[in-house]
């Protein structure tokens, strides 16, 4: 056990250096010149040469890459070309948004689409079961910056419930915290819904036709125990998967969610950051999504011990 | 008299629109007492679990009771609401299936599982159940309870866990016990003691016990009253030696004759005297498998060491063995299915190991297997006719011969050589087995292999084919490898036997030798745990072997 946790965290080592030197070399090769993008538009050449020299950037790609690696083995990610300052220290300061965005769309998606895709195995072919069907359809293909307009013109432009755009710290009151995160988890939560649902309802639907819960009823147990004690605790495997790769993916959703609410996060520094062309950060940022990544993966495949006492390491 | 616990009358069960028939059952009507076994004795389709399960209320949703009833202590279960119904589970009735492996939810810890019951049933506190259930444990012969009691469903054998159901079960003594065919996936050892157990435990209880089994050994065993079903119909019932010693209808007679019997025939069958090399020798063969956790550390299981054995020409060799003793092993590894770890292996005087794939392929030919379920063994997508001729044109024949050959051969299977057309869907178990017989037979084998071939069948089923093996071994003079863990079946074709145990051959000889003298204390548990043997089943079937 405890050597299966030490060899999946010195697995994390090599994937980093992959991710490290694909991220280096797409973010090089790729045109565009940070120096000019921060000398402006009234710069010399003479300046601009002047500013790639002073950011390091007249130095061959490999010497690049052996300063910036060399860096990251200490846990300096270096300094931001825009901000003028450490890496960290702006993933530090936009962290909390996206992280409470996460956190409220995956609590969200789990608590609705948990129940329903119960229910639908239960009620297999009923209207319950093709109503949530036929929204994971809908949920799949509909894209999250349309849903997002949508929500915020019904909801905060017409019905003027909640705000439109922004983010409010925990520290600034409950009530303004909640309410600026509604309509983005909503709205990010919508397809994690149509997913996990899914997935659900595949899962319970096959645990049900298994022996034990014949057996199970043979006991004189309630439905509701029957189904949960019984159908789903064998089918939370591949729920818990699903769940993981779903917060694996939320990373990518983030990043639009983020620009359609305006929300200070780590999207929104990738966003800005690809756009200035600020190195730096963009591999920063990609290197510690990596980081949570892995060890989100991690904890998916530690939780099947408990949830399946057949798993051992 | 003792009370009635279980009044069945006039039961009707219906099937939904496009069923083989309208009902499952119909007009089926018996009753059990306090402390009374009652068996429901039938084949495939006969109905019976579909009784068991429309008295439990476990009917799938569109299967219902549509007339008569019954009576649960008084009671009609089959007007119970389903509140009615759930509040009778567990405390008037009860029931333990067929598959230990799978009726237990293999995420709880057993105790916990048998908790459910009194905390679902009782208001006893935490303390007073665990104490309870302890002590159920303790009844049904579960070692170790507190240990039991937090494992999980499959760190304990099928036996165990068939005990855990039973305690289950028995928990909140129940006036009924349903038994749906509980001892069919054990062991034969391991099945003589569940039953003895269930026997007990059901004098003790003084409980009503529905029991449904398909086979007439155990009903034997542990009937009072036998209750026959066939197609959904009841055919007779009565006290167990009234139905197993003078049964009043054909039906029952038939089932009671297809039962093969533990004692081999007298004349035995006597093996041409071996002038050439034997068709298979076998020589201290060896499989071991090895598999390594996640920190590379070895474990090694042998699943066979130093088997050895011969198969003349004309002559039927039996492997009989219980679960892991290694039978089927040694079959896989003589066709090459499986690699052998060592040993040597030789067919025709043709050494099978060490070879290539490729320069296999001629040997292949000569040793066919047929397998034990031929619901799974014939491709469903593959007419029979493909299916049949496949073997003989992947070594060169012709299509139109090989097809004529399968019409040949489909007549020898007794079936009709215009079903080559069809699809395996379309056939029973037995008509598949036979056609599962007549593709090894296209390939003109030297060597037959029958690994559990009627093992999956109906017990009429499974006369008629071992009859048609034991006729077409005479016509072809093959010789035969009949693997099987069912001593009767044993008895009845086969000239040696060779007993298996734990990867092992512990015992070997001619049939009725080892049948009638055992010398290894093994041999002499298996044959003792057969059931059934006070009563001489199949006295007509002694001309089912080869005379």
């Amino acid at each position: 056990m405890l050597q299966f946790l030490i060899r999946r965290l010195l697995a994390v080592i090599p994937v980093l250096f992959v991710v490290a030197v694909v991220v280096f070399l797409i973010l090089r090769l790729t045109p565009g010149d940070p120096a000019a993008v921060i000398a402006g538009n009234s710069a010399t050449l003479e300046d601009i040469a002047n500013i790639r020299k002073s950011l390091g950037l007249d130095e061959p790609l490999l010497i690049q890459f052996g300063i910036w690696f060399k860096a990251i083995l200490t846990g300096d990610l270096g300094h931001s070309f825009y901000y003028r300052l450490p890496v960290t220290e702006l993933i530090g300061q936009r962290l909390e948004p996206t992280f409470m965005l996460a956190l409220f769309t995956i609590v969200l998606a789990v608590m609705v689409s948990v129940p329903l895709g119960v229910l639908a195995a239960w009620r297999h072919g009923g209207w319950l079961d093709r109503g949530l069907m036929g929204f994971s359809v809908l949920g799949f293909s509909i894209p999250v910056f349309v849903l997002g307009y949508i929500l915020i013109w019904i909801v905060s432009l017409k019905l003027n419930l909640l705000p439109v755009q922004g983010y409010k710290r925990i520290g600034e009151g409950f009530w303004p915290f909640v309410s600026h995160l509604i309509l983005p988890a909503v709205t990010l939560a919508v397809i994690y819904i149509a997913l996990i649902a899914r997935v659900t309802r595949a899962a319970v639907s096959e645990a049900l036709t298994e022996d034990y819960i014949r057996t199970a009823r043979s006991k004189g147990l309630p439905e509701v125990r029957v189904l949960i004690k019984h159908a789903l605790a064998n089918a939370a495997v591949p729920i818990v998967t699903v769940i993981g790769i779903g917060i694996a993916l939320l990373i990518g959703g983030v990043v639009v969610t983020e620009t359609v609410y305006a929300i200070p996060g780590l999207g929104q520094l990738t966003v800005d950051a690809v756009l200035a062309r600020d190195f730096p950060v963009v591999q920063g940022v990609i290197l510690f999504f990596s980081v949570a990544y892995v060890l989100i993966n991690l904890l998916v495949d530690l939780s099947y011990i408990v949830l399946d006492p057949r798993i051992r390491y | 008299m003792s009370r009635v616990v279980l009044d069945v009358s006039g039961l009707g069960v219906a099937l939904p629109h496009g069923s083989d028939r309208a009902h499952a059952v119909r007009d089926i009507s018996f009753s059990v007492n306090a402390g009374e076994i009652v068996c429901l004795l039938g084949e495939s389709g006969s109905g019976k679990s579909i009784i068991a399960q429309t008295v439990m209320g476990l009917l799938p949703a569109h299967v219902r009771a549509t007339e008569g009833q019954a009576l649960l202590l008084g009671e009609d279960v089959l007007k119970y609401t389903p509140e009615q119904l759930r509040a009778v589970r567990g405390v008037r009735m009860s029931m333990i299936f067929q598959e230990p492996m799978t009726a237990l939810n293999p995420v709880m810890a057993c105790g916990e599982q048998v908790d459910e019951m009194l905390t679902q049933h009782t208001a006893l506190p935490a303390e007073e159940r665990r104490r309870k259930i302890l002590d159920i444990f303790a009844q049904v012969k579960l070692p170790e309870p507190e240990r039991i009691y937090a494992s999980y469903p499959h760190q304990l054998s099928g036996g165990q866990r068939q005990r855990i159901m039973i305690a289950m079960a028995l928990m909140l003594e129940p006036a009924l016990l349903i038994a749906d065919e509980p001892t069919t996936a054990l062991d034969v050892t391991t099945q003589a003691e569940i039953l003895r157990l269930i026997r007990q435990l059901q004098r003790e209880h003084n409980t009503g016990v529905l029991f449904i089994t398909h086979d007439m050994g155990v009903v034997a065993e542990i009937a009072d009253r036998v209750v026959v079903l066939q197609l959904g119909k009841l055919v007779e019932q009565g006290t167990k030696l009234e139905v197993l010693q003078s049964p009043r209808e054909a039906y029952t007679r038939m089932l009671l004759d297809a039962v093969p019997s533990l004692e081999p025939p007298e004349l035995a069958h006597q093996p041409e005297a071996p002038a050439v090399a034997p068709v298979l020798l076998v020589r201290d063969l060896q499989k071991t498998y090895v598999s390594r956790n996640w920190f590379g550390r070895k474990r090694e299981v042998d699943a066979a060491i130093g088997v050895n054995l011969t198969v003349e020409r004309g002559e039927t060799v039996g492997i009989v063995g219980e679960s892991g003793s290694g039978k089927s092993t040694v079959a896989r590894c003589i066709v090459r299915l499986i690699e052998p770890t060592a040993g040597h292996i030789e067919v025709l005087g043709q050494h099978m190991h060490g070879r290539s794939i490729a320069s296999l392929k001629p040997l292949r030919k000569k040793v066919q297997i047929v397998f034990q379920d031929p619901y799974r063994s014939l491709n469903p997508r593959q007419t029979v006719g493909a299916a049949i001729i496949e073997g003989p044109m992947n070594f060169g024949a012709s299509r139109t011969a090989a097809w004529q050959r399968a019409e040949a051969l489909m007549e020898l299977v007794r079936l009709a050589p215009s079903a080559l057309n069809r699809y395996p869907s379309e056939f029973s178990g037995g008509q598949r087995q036979r056609i599962c017989i007549a593709r090894t037979l296209a390939m003109d084998p030297e060597l037959l292999i029958c690994d559990e071939a009627v093992s999956a069948l109906d017990v009429s089923v499974a006369a008629q084919i071992l009859e048609l093996l034991a006729e077409i071994q005479q016509r072809l003079h093959l010789a035969l490898l009949f693997i099987t863990h069912d001593l009767r079946v044993a008895a009845q074709i086969c000239d040696r036997v060779i007993v298996m145990e734990k990867g092992r051959i512990v015992e070997q000889g001619r049939t009725r030798d080892v049948f009638t003298h055992p010398q290894q204390p093994y041999t002499r548990a298996l044959l003792a745990a057969a059931p059934g043997r006070e009563f001489a089943f199949g006295h007509k079937h002694a001309a089912l072997a080869p005379a």
